[in-house]
């Protein structure tokens, strides 16, 4: 074969791929076409989600999807930093590897299986030991008010936070451990403590990249679709409390797709689709923006955590 | 002298007696360092053996000899740098003062307090400002005061003649400096924490000629507040600076030793074993 | 710098400061290096947080699953609610079905895909690459939306095939880059050596550089599989699952994630664990295939060395 016609081949093959990318885009947008222009930009705003009376709004669902995400990352940022600088600075040698590649599998399981879980077992804790604690603890009302039924926000943050925290540790932890050992050397070598060295000099250095991890973990949190649903409640109100039960644009894509007959209904789900993937493509942009050359040099199987 | 506040600091006494120890006007001859049978393995593999050495006070000591030869590993036990090297192994003594630094009560960070180290290529911190950097070691020690940050950051920088070209843009990103300024940056900052001894570990190996000059120039004026041992593979730096050289080389079992050490000239001049002769005859490097 | 003034004299404001330094680090100690261990064994205790839920699910999943398994759960097919004796054989094959259809459509995109990539420095490579990682951040769902309008919609009905597209995009990034990142690390040596024997470009490709970067090759296609085999969004509204034993393309197919999702979530306990014994098989599938591929992996840098 002609090596013109070898890289052209290839090229289109690699190209093609982009096609189907911009396929991808363009037909969810189409879909969501009538809908939004029925709606207009209200769409965004409106709070109502009625079949029955063809009203739909986006609102109670782009909460929720930030409300789960905004939960998962305040845990998983601060455990998956301590845990990442922990495997890099605090232990050494055969324990470390291991710990390693089984916080790596950790994000082999499937989203599924974690929600299955998190349903039949981490449930039932939430709705007897954490929800009446918290209640006694910042005295049941507000953001912790309300029936403790176990399924609703506060479990499927939960449930994000044990997926996300394998992305958000194995990234941070390449790229702590990219920090040049000269640097950790010439900060001991002031008579540094070891906290210090990490506190002052360490994650200065790796801030960028460990920016990038926390984003591209938010990017996952955000896309998280089967888990949530199975945990969240769904209910289309905006929730007032982590106890309440809630719905995510992707949990209620997944609930109401096969049931929706009438033509607005699916439309809608489609734009939920279609705001799901912006959100969800700007941040991995920005994560990989971020990240930048840690991306490329990264081990095969460290790329199935992304 | 009597410190009131030194009665509650029970565990650290060992190191307060010998702090004030170092801060009498001492005779000049006397050694301010001094390492006896030290030994290093990395592994089960040796790296130095049986070097027994004194480092003179308020003095520049050279520790010479070709690559391979142990002259890092050395400097590196002297302030317990292989502390954090797993698999490497200590013995024998290291005496600041009248002080073991391994021995069991010597917190190594507080030794690092007192011995300075600065390293081959330069290794300021890529996120902190100039300013920030020289006062990096103070703030590790608890070191709070704005005042006394500033005091000691101008006299640091002042010493090691950067201080009339960064004075007015000392927040400015440590990397706008060249690699001659960046290095002096870094003996500035390990110059701010005021230790008694300084290491140096080739430091001028990885810059121009005229970088070279000014350190070597800087580093003369550094005895009246220090004392410095400096690991250099280039000979004729050995001559230019130092006042006191140990020379090592790899023995016969891959394990460094010291051949011989002697003030500069001597040592140059009029050696004593035949290997150190062949050495600074340039016989081979 | 002066050089006439005494050693003495001028030492004097560095031996004040010098005693300060010392004095204040010496008293600061205690208290810094407790903040160093606590802040250590904090981070140390997360470290066991995130491992904790690991260990759970794994435990959880195993015990319970194991309760379900016997030969008729992995022979027969699913049985009416309430009866019991079912098994989910419809779902183990609608699973190979899907994933193999899914595989095959991503491995020449995927490998050729990556093949381009590692031969190219260029901005179209470049953007190529970028849109490769942009995708694999794409929500599965959105996947599955696509392939039901792309293949479920137009057609008129749900499909086995559908899901295999779905998957099979899902795929397709994970194969790109790291067969590229494999391709990248044969030796160049070997390449020009084929080219300057005057072989064309695409020859040197077939059997120089593809069969060097094999290991690793597999290693990528494991890894898609291991993600491919658990997604269970796409299958939502493509495959939609089914209670009855299928081969067809494009009929609705049973399949394994699908088993624990609708399953999972009913309240009757005999389909709870069903669930359950789905949800350990599928475990150790993806488990498999995973550490299978991290195996190739180890054996590939243990072979360059």
């Amino acid at each position: 074969m002609p090596d013109g016609l070898y890289r052209g081949g290839l090229g289109a093959i690699a190209a093609l791929f982009c096609v189907l990318i911009t396929a991808l885009v363009v037909t969810v947008a189409f879909q969501a076409a009538s809908a939004l222009n029925h709606f207009g930009l209200g769409f965004l705003v409106g709070t109502t989600w009625d079949p029955v009376h063809a009203h739909y709004g986006a609102l109670p669902f782009i909460i929720g999807t930030l409300e789960t995400t905004g939960i998962a990352m305040v845990l998983a940022v601060p455990i998956g930093l301590g845990t990442s600088m922990f495997l890099v600075h605090g232990i050494h040698g055969r324990i470390r590897a291991v710990l390693s590649t089984a916080v790596e599998l950790l994000a082999a399981v499937p989203s599924v299986v974690y929600g299955l879980w998190a349903l039949l077992v981490l449930a039932p804790w939430v709705r007897t030991i954490i929800e009446p604690a918290l209640a006694s603890i910042t005295g049941g009302t507000g953001l912790f008010g309300g029936p403790q039924l176990g399924i609703g926000l506060l479990l499927a943050g939960l449930v994000l936070v044990v997926m996300v925290l394998p992305t958000m540790v194995a990234i941070s932890r390449d790229v702590i451990a990219a920090v040049p050992d000269e640097q950790v050397e010439g900060a001991f070598a002031l008579g540094a403590t070891r906290w210090q060295v990490l506190w002052r000099v360490v994650l200065p250095s790796a801030r960028t990249g460990l920016l990038g991890a926390v984003t591209l973990s938010m990017g996952r949190a955000l896309g998280e679709t089967i888990a949530v649903t199975m945990v969240i409640g769904n209910s289309t109100a905006i929730a007032h409390s982590l106890f309440s039960p809630s719905a995510t644009l992707s949990s209620q894509i997944a609930n109401q797709f096969t049931e929706a007959t009438e033509p607005f209904h699916l439309s809608s789900l489609m734009a939920l689709a279609l705001i799901l993937l912006v959100i969800a493509v700007i941040v991995n942009i920005a994560a990989r923006l971020l990240v930048g050359s840690f991306g490329r040099d990264r081990s095969a199987a460290s790329v199935a955590v992304l | 002298m009597t410190d009131p506040d030194s009665a509650s600091v029970t565990a650290l006494d060992a190191l307060d007696v010998a702090t004030e120890q170092a801060l009498e006007p001492p005779p000049l001859h006397a050694p301010v360092m001094q390492v006896r049978d030290l030994a290093v393995s990395f592994a089960n593999r040796t790296a130095v053996r049986n070097v027994t050495l004194d480092f003179p006070r308020g003095q520049i000591t050279a520790l010479i000899g070709p690559s391979g030869s142990g002259k890092t590993t050395v400097l590196r036990s002297l302030n317990r740098m292989h502390d954090l090297v797993r698999t490497a192994k200590v013995t024998g003594q290291v005496l600041l003062g009248e002080t073991d630094v391994y021995g069991s009560g010597v917190k190594p960070a507080l030794l690092r307090s007192r011995v300075g180290m600065v390293f081959q290529g330069p290794n300021p911190f890529p996120s902190m400002s100039i300013y920030d950097n020289v006062v990096a070691g103070l703030r590790f020690n608890g070191v709070r005061r704005k005042a006394l940050l500033e005091e000691a950051a101008e006299s640091a920088l002042d010493a090691a003649a950067l201080w009339d070209s960064v004075k007015d843009r000392l927040k400015a990103h440590a990397g706008t400096l060249s690699g001659g300024e960046q290095q002096r940056l870094c003996i500035a900052r390990a110059l701010a924490v005021e230790p008694e001894v300084l290491l140096m570990d080739e430091p001028t190996s990885s810059l121009d000629p005229i970088s070279t000059k000014r350190i070597e120039e800087l580093l003369g004026e550094l005895r009246n507040r220090l004392s410095v041992i400096i690991v250099t593979h280039n000979m004729q730096q050995a001559v230019r600076i130092a006042d006191y050289c140990a020379f090592l080389l790899m023995g016969e079992d891959r394990a460094g030793q010291l051949i011989e050490a002697a003030p500069t000239t001597t040592l140059f001049q009029r050696p004593t074993d035949q290997r150190t002769l062949d050495y600074v005859n340039g016989r081979f490097g | 710098m002066t050089t006439t003034s005494s050693p003495q004299a001028e030492s004097d404001p560095v031996l004040a400061r010098r005693r300060n330094i010392q004095s204040i680090a010496a008293r600061s100690f205690g208290r810094r290096q407790l903040y160093s261990r606590v802040a250590l064994a904090v981070c140390g205790v997360f470290l066991l947080m995130t491992l904790i839920p690991l260990v759970s699910v794994i435990t959880y999943t195993a015990q319970r699953g194991l309760q379900a398994w016997s030969v008729s759960f992995f022979t027969k097919l699913p049985t009416p609610t309430g009866i019991p004796g079912g098994g989910i054989w419809n779902a183990i094959v609608g699973s190979l079905i899907i994933d193999a259809m899914a595989v095959a459509g991503a491995i020449p995109f995927g490998i050729l895909g990556g093949l381009f990539l590692a031969e190219s420095d260029g901005r179209i490579a470049g953007g190529i690459r970028f849109a490769a990682d942009v995708m694999s951040g794409v929500p599965s769902i959105v996947l599955g939306i696509f392939a039901y309008i792309a293949l479920v919609k137009t057609l008129g009905h749900f499909s086995a095939i559908a899901a295999s597209f779905a998957i099979g995009v899902l795929m397709v990034p994970i194969i790109m880059r790291a067969s590229e990142t494999a391709l990248r690390s044969v030796p160049r040596s070997l390449s020009e050596a084929g080219l300057a024997l005057g072989a064309r470009r695409a020859a040197v490709s077939r059997r120089v550089v593809l069969p060097a970067a094999l290991p690793g090759l597999i290693t990528s296609v494991l890894l898609a599989l291991s993600r491919g085999v658990g997604e269970t969004a796409p299958l939502l509204f493509t495959a939609i699952g089914s209670e009855y034993f299928s081969t067809s393309p494009v009929k609705p197919i049973a399949a394994l994630p699908l088993v624990v999702y609708q399953d999972g979530i009913q309240a009757y306990s005999d389909l709870q664990t069903r669930a359950w014994g789905t949800a350990f098989f599928l475990v150790l599938l993806v488990l498999t295939l995973s550490i299978g591929s991290r195996l190739v992996a180890a054996r590939l840098r243990r072979a360059r060395r």
